[in-house]
């Protein structure tokens, strides 16, 4: 019998809600505080909880290595995309009135959008910088 | 499109690096990264073009109207640095395949050009920006570049020389925030613009000077002005051929730019040049650096290493011209700014060559090498002799108008100090050309039967024809240094 | 003497800054333990994150969000910037960490007066 049941059963009713205050805090983040930074941070202790409780070999197989590699560049492309859309409509770069046909509309989408590249870069990046930390004793 | 070109300059090398870090195929890498920065040149030129007929440019980052939002600011003198960076790191990317080839592991190329195009952005960033925090911010995305593609070095002792630049990099950068925060505390604003004009209704000087004293140490870290050197020679040495031609031609002399824009575009001349003080310890800096770090080099074994050590003495040349602070001054500081630029990179792209061919790492090493590769040790010794000065060499102008400048302000000691600390430069070089030509080859110079690549041999001459043509017809570099001088730092005066 | 004590109180929060600057600072210098001194370079950019936060305080203002109930708000200005600074000291860390690990891998140790001493 193992002796960590109480950690395993907790941080699995936790998990998921720090995922869905990682979610909220994201979404939130265009008229409140929050933002793409502080919900990817929030997302990534979800996944380095994972890890200490269940170990890297199932967190690594678990959520692969390379999906963190692959977000890094993924969130900037989001990120200079939005910029760059806006060039292409004929604004400055990263002007969010671009977006839409109304400037608030587009303010709005522009910083969600922002945001999420925020977001995709910051978990991409935070995990991928953890579990090169964890798989460097294995080998 | 021409309106948005101040962003799409900074913003392209950023982008792609991204590419190149999704793309893990080494050609298509190569590929792309020339192609980027070949595009940033001749944005940046297009720039140029358009500011010289239009006024300086200033962009609205996202919309937001400067003091508010972040400016990018372009003028005829940061728009010449922009056209130097760029061209400089494109010839250092068509050079750079063969030679990271055969120094670097398979698997870290891609990672190199990455951090190569990130670093461009954010020196290129350094340069357009208008805003003091953002330059903090970019300054911190080319430094941490910088020390990755450092401590990809094939020597294991590359990994110290990164860390040892990580620690003194990020003390310097630091220093530049507190000096940041004072000035924000003070003003108000972050808007170097803006700044300017608030300083001048100014009442307290002293955290003025306080926040002068930190910006000043924490750029000069990142200048590498003497004694604050310790970091540039084991970088310059254990990195990569083409990463040492690529920092030796351009990190260093961004860091320079931000200094005098610091001096004169936002302090102003008058608050820092009234501070004896101030101009004492540059100048007094400037000449040790000339005389130390020409003195180091001379007994210097590692090649690499010994130019590193006259790069220190040559920023010191730059820094007296920031000193001397009248009009030829500033010119004999800008041209040698670029001049140094470009002999830096034919020389340590020739030794690059030398690397690809002998895989040799000290001076001693080079005897008879002029029998075994006459061609790549001609390169060598024509850039080297235009580091010393020699008239017809690029040397000899920036030196020409910095002994000028001196002569206007009088100081006889600064023109014997600049005369006599040519002459070591000449003890070092010298030595180099001696063990080159005037030797027999030893045996255990081993020269390996790779045929150097064509565009390697090409490069590195073109940077070399470059030091003795713009030795004779100074109109691109004096040149557009007198209109930079001239319209910005000077204000049109 | 007690302007001195009324200019110390009126202004605590920059002498609390300057400790935490030169005892970070000090780390740096003083310790050969690579790790350390990584420590030390953290504690000496977060002194620098205070110093731009601490004068964006309002006295009896509340945090800076939009509402009709507040009119006197702290600035979020500094804040925004912070954000930034933290983000690169988290960079900055991160890279000077994995570089003690490359260390520590290739030279069996971390103590920098050793490895200064016989490598460079």
């Amino acid at each position: 019998m193992r002796l960590d049941i109480l950690l395993r059963i907790s941080s699995k009713i936790f998990i998921p809600f720090i995922v869905i205050f990682a979610f909220y805090v994201q979404f939130h983040g265009d008229y409140g505080p929050g933002g793409g930074f502080q919900a990817g941070v929030i997302f990534t202790s979800a996944i380095i909880l994972y890890t200490i409780i269940f170990g890297s070999t199932k967190a690594l197989k678990d959520f692969p290595e390379w999906i963190f590699h692959l977000m890094i560049p993924l969130g900037v492309i989001i990120f200079a995309g939005t910029g760059f859309l806006s060039i292409i409509n004929g604004f400055n770069f990263l002007d969010y009135d671009a977006l839409a046909h109304y400037p608030k509309h587009g303010q709005h989408i522009g910083i969600i959008s922002i945001e999420i590249g925020v977001f995709v870069t910051v978990i991409g990046s935070m995990v991928s910088i953890f579990y090169a930390f964890v798989n460097r004793g294995k080998k | 499109m021409i309106e948005h070109i101040a962003a799409i300059v900074v913003m392209l090398p950023i982008i792609s690096s991204v590419f190149v870090m999704l793309i893990r195929n080494n050609s298509i890498n190569w590929l792309i990264s020339t192609t980027a920065s070949l595009i940033t040149s001749i944005a940046s030129i297009m720039m140029y073009l358009q500011i010289s007929k239009n006024g300086n440019i200033s962009y609205a980052m996202g919309g937001w109207e400067p003091p508010v939002g972040i400016e990018y600011r372009i003028d005829e003198f940061n728009a010449l640095f922009i056209i130097l960076i760029s061209i400089a790191s494109f010839l250092i990317l068509l050079y750079a395949r063969h030679s990271l080839n055969s120094e670097l592991k398979e698997n870290k190329i891609s990672t190199f050009y990455s951090m190569y195009l990130l670093c461009l952005g954010g020196l290129i960033g350094i340069l357009s920006t208008g805003d003091a925090f953002n330059a903090f911010v970019f300054l911190e995305i080319s430094s941490l570049a910088t020390y990755i593609l450092i401590s990809m070095g094939s020597d294991r002792r590359a990994l110290l020389s990164a860390y040892q630049y990580l620690i003194m990099g990020t003390i310097g950068a630091t220093l530049y925030v507190i000096g940041v925060g004072l000035i924000f505390v003070l003003t108000g604003s972050l808007n170097l613009h803006d700044i300017s004009i608030r300083i001048q209704e100014l009442e307290l000087y002293r955290p003025l000077y306080a926040s002068l004293a930190f910006i000043t140490v924490g750029i000069a870290l990142k200048v590498a002005l003497f004694p604050l050197h310790a970091w540039l020679p084991n970088a310059y040495a254990y990195a990569p051929s083409v990463g040492t031609a690529f920092l030796s031609s351009t990190a260093t002399k961004v860091a320079i730019y931000l200094l005098i824009k610091y001096l004169f575009l936002v302090y102003g001349y008058d608050v820092v040049y009234s501070n004896k003080i101030f101009v004492f310890v540059i100048i007094g800096l400037s000449i040790l650096a000339m005389f130390g770090a020409s003195l180091i080099a001379i007994f210097q074994s590692n090649l690499k290493k010994l130019f590193a050590y006259s790069s220190v003495a040559q920023i010191g040349y730059i820094t007296l011209g920031i000193g001397l602070a009248n009009y030829n001054g500033l010119i004999g500081s800008t041209v040698h700014i670029i001049n140094h630029s470009i002999i830096k990179a034919a020389i340590f792209l020739a030794i690059g060559c030398i690397v690809f061919k002998t895989k040799i790492s000290d001076t001693h090493e080079l005897t008879g090498l002029g029998k075994k590769m006459p061609v790549i040790a001609i390169l060598l010794t024509i850039s080297s002799l235009s580091l010393i000065g020699i008239p017809g060499t690029v040397g000899f102008i920036s030196k020409w108008y910095l002994i000028i400048g001196a002569l206007e302000q009088g100081w006889w000691l600064v023109v014997l100090s600049l005369a006599i600390s040519s002459l070591l430069a000449l003890i070092y070089v010298g030595r180099i050309i001696e063990l080159m030509w005037f030797h027999q080859p030893e045996d255990a110079l081993i020269v390996n039967s790779k045929s150097l690549p064509v565009e390697m041999l090409a490069i590195t001459f073109i940077l070399t024809l470059a030091t003795v043509y713009f030795g004779i017809d100074t109109r691109l570099t004096a040149g557009l240094a007198e209109i930079a001088v001239q319209n910005v730092l000077l204000g049109g005066q | 003497m007690s302007s001195f004590l009324s200019n110390f109180v009126s202004s605590y929060n920059y002498y609390i800054i300057i400790f935490l600057m030169i005892s970070g600072l000090y780390i740096v210098v003083s310790r050969g333990n690579m790790v350390k001194k990584l420590v030390g370079l953290a504690l000496f950019q977060t002194s620098v994150y205070i110093l731009y936060i601490s004068p964006g305080k309002i006295l009896n203002g509340t945090a800076p969000i939009l509402s009709d109930d507040f009119s006197l708000y702290s600035s979020p200005f500094p804040h925004v910037l912070i954000l930034t600074a933290i983000v690169v000291g988290i960079a900055t860390l991160a890279l000077g960490l994995s570089l003690v690990i490359r260390i520590n891998e290739e030279f069996g140790t971390i103590e920098e007066d050793k490895l200064f001493e016989d490598e460079i």
